[in-house]
């Protein structure tokens, strides 16, 4: 099998992939770049911490000029004060997407380096993704 | 030390895509028209801040002034983001209220020509081999991959955060662009001229849904500047002057303060409404006040939110505020009688400086076929990311 690498340091991959955010140790403030100090208390301590798998859609877009495809990005709360962008499958038409819209995190390769290297990213899609668009 | 700034003379070029001029060309004819304005040479001036981004390390402020009349004074070159114009006048302003100076030439300009937003550019051909870089430790290409962060991009998803809570549609964001166009067939100075139907403009490409190509400003050129005194220095003007001078009652500058997710997706609300309330305070004035606004509708999304955001409207009322008509130029609160940065064009440098001289023009009552009838109080609002918001409040003199 190939040897897979997160395509980003903040997607633990493994039996159940997930995100993980740089938790501020004074206030809890979520980040997933390193630095060098907390934006909101200036405290310089973090700890990693695991985050929710599913969250809501607190905004989005359909990106049609300057894709090689067209593809959907969207913000996605998680809960405990941490949003991420991403991209969703699963509804091409953005009127679709409604207030309280659930999606849940899924992996899948994006690239394979000469080396045969695989980087695997993350997305979302719609909880119940599969019986709404069916295969 | 002066208690007020005045604007004593303005000018802007015509925006739009003029690949026979350079840089200096056009801020040149900004710098001279805002000094013939005033009936001023450039030996008054004590203060020159220049802004500019995509030629920013080119010394542009010594650029001009070795264009035009080189006299010794200080010079800020200033960069930040799309607030770069609304920068230079706070830094021209400053030293004014600073006592260091009494006569500051704030000028913003732009050559872009036909560059998109859009971000890109071609892969070098050479071995591929994972490795993580940067503070994500990223290995591929972000955009596209988690989302999108490109401009048309942000302030769509902007939009829709403000329609999934307060219930907005595709159709009142393209009612900015088509309230916006429209104002644009009077201004001489526009980029474009055009005006659109709300069915055109619907049925228009998506760039960056909900937003359609007329929902998206163009990329272009053009300069402008503003003249700037002190109250002494005012009272030592020639009484045209002096009867022509618009009063600059807030000058405000803020960044974006932390946010839950602002990591993710740029908040362009919360230093637009720090900015305004500063501004509202520092002028003893109310959005109810206003006369006339020219905000940052950089995308038609983004119009829609700083409605709210300078209180021009109820908290999460954009929609209706649009649906009233309110915003339209024989409306409660014109906004963007210029045509806006949708149809006048946004040369970012000088987005922050043009809207200051429409707003003065107005006051003036030098707007012609466009002029709001009994202007006295104005807004001037531009946003950057990420991010520098500058706020300007300015009021007829007096007579």
């Amino acid at each position: 099998m190939a040897v897979q690498i997160p395509a980003v340091d903040y997607l633990v991959l493994g039996d159940q992939p997930h995100l993980q955010a740089w938790r501020c140790v004074a206030c809890s403030a979520a980040y997933f770049d390193r630095r060098n100090a907390c934006a909101r208390c200036f405290a310089t301590s973090f700890s990693r911490s695991p985050l929710a798998t599913e969250g809501v859609i607190t905004a989005f877009t359909r990106v049609e000029r300057g894709a090689k495809q067209p593809f959907t990005s969207v913000v996605v709360d998680l809960g405990e004060g941490v949003t991420v962008k991403a991209n969703l499958r699963g509804m091409d038409d953005p009127a679709q997407i409604k207030p309280e819209t659930k999606v849940r995190l899924y992996t899948f390769v994006a690239g394979v380096d000469d080396e045969g290297t695989e980087a695997v990213a993350f997305a979302f899609e719609p909880v119940g993704h599969s019986e709404v668009v069916g295969a | 030390m002066s208690n007020n700034v005045w604007v004593i003379g303005t000018s802007m070029t015509r925006f739009g895509r003029f690949p026979e001029k350079d840089l200096m060309d056009l801020a040149v004819e900004a710098t001279t028209g805002a000094l013939k304005d005033a009936d001023l040479d450039l030996a008054a001036v004590n203060i020159l801040a220049m802004g500019n981004l995509y030629e920013a390390t080119s010394h542009n402020g010594q650029r001009l002034q070795q264009a035009m009349g080189q006299t010794g004074i200080p010079v800020y070159n200033v960069v930040n983001a799309c607030a770069t114009g609304a920068t230079a006048i706070r830094v021209a302003v400053m030293s004014i209220l600073a006592g260091e100076s009494d006569i500051g030439l704030a000028v913003g300009v732009e050559q872009m020509g036909k560059m998109g937003m859009l971000g890109g550019g071609k892969k070098r051909d050479e071995k591929k081999i994972f490795a993580p870089k940067g503070r994500r430790g990223g290995v591929v290409k972000a955009e596209g991959l988690f989302g999108t962060n490109l401009m048309p991009g942000v302030f769509a998803q902007a939009g829709t955060e403000y329609a999934l809570t307060h219930g907005v549609t595709q159709t009142q964001f393209a009612r900015v662009a088509h309230k916006n166009h429209l104002h644009s067939t009077l201004n001489p100075l526009a980029q474009y001229q055009k005006e659109f139907s709300m069915e055109e403009i619907l049925g228009a490409e998506v760039i960056s849904w909900p937003n359609t190509l007329p929902m998206c400003c163009p990329t272009g050129d053009g300069a402008a500047a503003v003249l700037l005194c002190s109250d002494a220095k005012l009272a030592t003007l020639d009484p045209d002057v002096r009867r022509r001078a618009v009063k600059v009652s807030a000058s405000v500058l803020t960044s974006d303060p932390y946010v839950d997710g602002g990591q993710v997706q740029a908040d362009i609300n919360t230093l637009t409404r720090n900015a305004a309330d500063q501004a509202y305070a520092k002028a003893g004035i109310g959005p109810e006040d206003l006369s006339l606004v020219e905000l940052h509708d950089c995308f038609a999304t983004a119009e829609l939110l700083h409605y709210d955001n300078l209180r021009l409207c109820e908290p999460g009322a954009a929609g209706q505020f649009i649906d009233s008509g309110a915003p339209y130029r024989d409306g409660r609160i014109p906004v963007n009688v210029s045509g806006g940065l949708l149809s006048k064009g946004h040369p970012l440098g000088a987005t922050g400086v043009a809207n200051v001289f429409e707003i003065v023009t107005h006051l003036r009552g030098e707007a012609g076929a466009r002029q709001i009838e009994g202007a006295k109080v104005g807004l001037a609002h531009v946003i950057g990311l990420a991010s520098a918001c500058g706020v300007h409040i300015l009021e007829k003199r007096a007579s």
